[in-house]
């Protein structure tokens, strides 16, 4: 605690003298706080003052903030205040009290002010640029290095492709083959429970199976392999990067995007064609089963009637769209993917907007895709 | 291969990692990149091996510009703190990988990758684990294979990235020695960043010392130790007291005591820091006088040397608690008969000034 603090004015030829002493620290900021204030009112206005300080014995950031308020308070009157004496150990704290506050505070510009709003729209306008921009490098990455593979196809990493066709094909046939054969259910079931208010049950299975074959088929399966395979690139390649294995690869000469990224996103597009075919057939048979148990429309006339709505041509624009929401899913989770920091938020973070953008971006392709058909009558 | 950096400057945003840096590294040495965490030196080992890119000058590998140089034609052999070694393939895959990935007209046959494979590991003392995979490792065993891969390629230059950085105290000091010897005997020019100022004055011939981006002192281990060029250097390497005050004629003014020094070129009145190394660092008996005054706070007399701890008012680091270290013989302190708490003067036999800014 130290002694307790004073400070003694004597008035001298002309000018007032102060003299600080003992502890001017926040232990006794009651006193301190009075010292000051009398201090300050009973000083005539009109002559410098001195403080001499060498007596005190402790000085807290309390203390020297209180004698910069009375040297502040007096600053434009004739004279000022004169310090002396201050300690050598408390001059930086003395400095940073004299810099500190000295401009008035900026204020935080509002976030409903129209400025506000440009700005947010100016950032989302180039975080939209560069992610756009992000996506266009690692197609045209891409585009090399299958240009390489087809001037060397030795050089084509075939084990790799195999493996991850294993895992994003293979080993994703069950999941897809349930989840689809359940929607075929629920659209069948959907469909005679309304359509039999109309006494159109027979065109229920026109709306199942061009639906099916067409949009729901090829879209479910592909929002699940954004959710199931997407994160997982993601999340592989954000932790080999880092753990430096992606540098690493490059120190020895080989491109991360031919060992790594190629056999992926190949492996995908080679998948995904056929999981929708797969999908599509277990969707029309759950809205067959629906069609027997729940609409009493027996087998027969069920593929009969499917033989009669559905041609080829719906068929084929599922099919067509297959691969390109499978590059599309796949860049976006390989560029997600390098573009993870140093820490495990990061890729935890990298792997959410992997599948967010790559579900968004399915949806998009999906809508230009209708466009496109709908122009060249498919 | 000689390694020489010109005008190298980088910026990630507004932060400047690198401002104009001048290297010229001779062949064959094992140079330490030293310094602070941020301090840009593992950025600038990553412009060399050509990982990143500088915004500004050209790095130049045997006399040849590599600027523009991808990274698998620079012939580095880069060794990382996290070791990046792949998972999924064995000790022996992981080392052969380099070499099996090259194009076919440099690829050796299958026989002597095998051999070379195995006269690598058996380099790093770990020929017996080439069947384990990188997970059964120790760390310190892990960081030896990751060198043994980067030797694979028969790099120009080895760069190691804080090999050692993620490694339990007594591995680090084993590895240390380690690395020296195989540095001798294969006399690879290598760079090693580390922030350890004690692995750096150990290991390597030369170093580099670096602060904020720039380049504060190159020299050998003696050389950085005993004749530091600036005050950054003083206070990174070894222990050190340090007075900040001003000059007032062949004395240095530390709040209300003088500390005498020889230095004659400066002006009455500048500020300065002064630095003294805990052995050219003495304590007088008594109160008055030259010297700072202290007290001594805690004798720490094991091994040959006993050294004194004490704390002074605050005066010398405006502000900061002081806490010096004084090193002194059995036979000097005995003389001294010093006792805890007790108020005494310290002084510097060997006195370096810095200008303060």
């Amino acid at each position: 605690m130290g002694s307790p603090p004073s400070l003694v004015a004597r008035p001298g030829a002309g000018q007032v003298e102060l003299t600080a002493e003992g502890s001017w620290t926040v232990a006794h900021a009651r006193s301190l706080d009075g010292l000051i204030d009398e201090t300050v009112q009973r000083m005539p206005p009109g002559q410098p003052v001195s403080v001499d300080m060498h007596r005190i014995t402790t000085l807290d950031t309390y203390g020297a903030w209180l004698i910069e308020r009375l040297v502040r308070a007096r600053e434009n009157l004739p004279g000022g205040v004169r310090l002396e004496g201050l300690p050598e150990r408390y001059k930086s704290l003395f400095d940073q009290i004299q810099r500190a506050d000295r401009a008035p505070p900026v204020p935080a510009p509002s976030r409903f002010s129209i400025s506000g709003k440009l700005e947010q729209l100016g950032r989302a306008t180039v975080g939209f640029g560069n992610e756009l921009l992000a996506f266009a490098s690692m197609l045209g990455a891409l585009v090399l290095s299958l240009g390489r593979v087809i001037a060397n196809p030795r050089s084509f990493r075939l084990t790799s492709t195999v493996h991850h066709l294993d895992r994003v094909g293979w080993k994703a046939v069950p999941i897809m083959l349930l989840i689809t054969f359940l929607i075929g259910c629920i659209i069948a079931q959907q469909g005679f429970f309304h359509f039999r208010k109309f006494g159109a049950d027979a065109y229920v299975v026109d709306m199942v199976g061009i639906l099916v074959l067409r949009e729901i088929g090829v879209l479910i399966v592909a929002i699940m392999m954004a959710g199931r395979s997407g994160s997982a690139y993601t999340a592989e390649l954000g932790s080999m990067k880092m753990r430096e294995e992606i540098d690493a690869l490059r120190t020895m000469g080989r491109d991360p995007v031919d060992v790594l990224i190629l056999p992926r996103i190949l492996a995908l597009v080679i998948a995904l064609p056929i999981l929708t075919f797969l999908g599509s057939m277990a969707a029309l048979y759950g809205g067959g089963v629906v069609a027997y148990f729940y609409g009493g429309m027996s087998p027969d006339i069920y593929i009969e009637r499917l033989r009669e709505a559905v041609s080829l041509t719906h068929f084929e624009v599922g099919m067509i769209k297959a691969p390109f929401m499978a590059l599309v899913i796949g860049v976006v989770a390989c560029a997600q993917g390098l573009a993870v920091k140093g820490s495990a938020e990061s890729l935890g973070l990298e792997t959410t907007a992997s599948v967010v953008k790559s579900i968004f971006l399915v949806i998009v392709l999906d809508g230009l895709f209708a466009v496109f058909f709908a122009a060249v009558d498919m | 291969m000689s390694i020489e950096v010109k005008n190298i400057s980088k910026s990630f945003g507004s932060f400047k990692a690198l401002n104009n840096i001048n290297l010229d590294l001779p062949p064959g040495e094992l140079i330490a990149l030293l310094g602070p965490s941020g301090c840009g030196k593992t950025t600038l080992l990553r412009i060399i091996a050509g990982l990143e890119t500088a915004d500004e000058g050209s790095i130049i590998l045997s006399g040849e510009d590599a600027s523009n140089k991808h990274v698998r034609e620079r012939q580095v052999g880069f060794v990382f703190q996290h070791y990046a070694l792949f998972r999924h393939m064995t000790v022996f895959e992981n080392v052969a990988f380099g070499l099996r990935v090259k194009p076919k007209a440099h690829r050796p046959p299958e026989k002597e990758i095998r051999a070379k494979v195995h006269r690598l590991l058996d380099l790093v003392q770990l020929d017996w684990l080439a069947d384990r995979f990188p997970a059964q490792l120790s760390g310190g065993q892990r960081q030896r294979i990751a060198l043994a891969r980067a030797l694979a390629v028969e790099p120009q230059v080895l760069l190691l990235d804080e090999p050692f950085g993620a490694l339990d105290a007594k591995v680090r000091k084993e590895l240390r020695r380690w690395l020296r010897r195989l540095h001798d005997e294969l006399h690879i020019s290598s760079v090693f960043v580390t922030h350890d100022q004690e692995e750096a004055l150990e290991v390597s011939d030369r170093i580099v010392l670096m602060n904020k981006g720039r380049i504060e002192q190159i020299g050998s281990p003696r050389e950085i130790y005993n004749e530091p060029a600036t005050s950054f250097a003083y206070s990174f390497i070894g222990t050190v007291n340090e007075f900040r005050g001003h000059v007032e004629g062949g004395y240095v003014r530390v709040g209300n005591d003088l500390l005498p020094h020889n230095r004659t070129d400066l002006n009455d009145g500048a500020s300065v820091i002064a630095f003294a190394r805990p052995h050219d660092t003495e304590i007088i008996k008594g109160a008055e006088g030259e010297g700072v005054a202290a007290k001594v706070n805690r004798i720490l007399s094991s091994g040959a040397i006993t050294r004194v701890e004490l704390i002074a008012n605050g005066d010398a680091r405006q502000g900061k608690k002081d806490y010096f270290e004084v090193e002194v013989t059995p036979a000097d302190l005995a003389a001294l008969s010093l006792a805890t708490g007790e108020a005494v003067r310290i002084k510097s036999r060997r006195l370096s000034l810095f200008g303060d800014k």
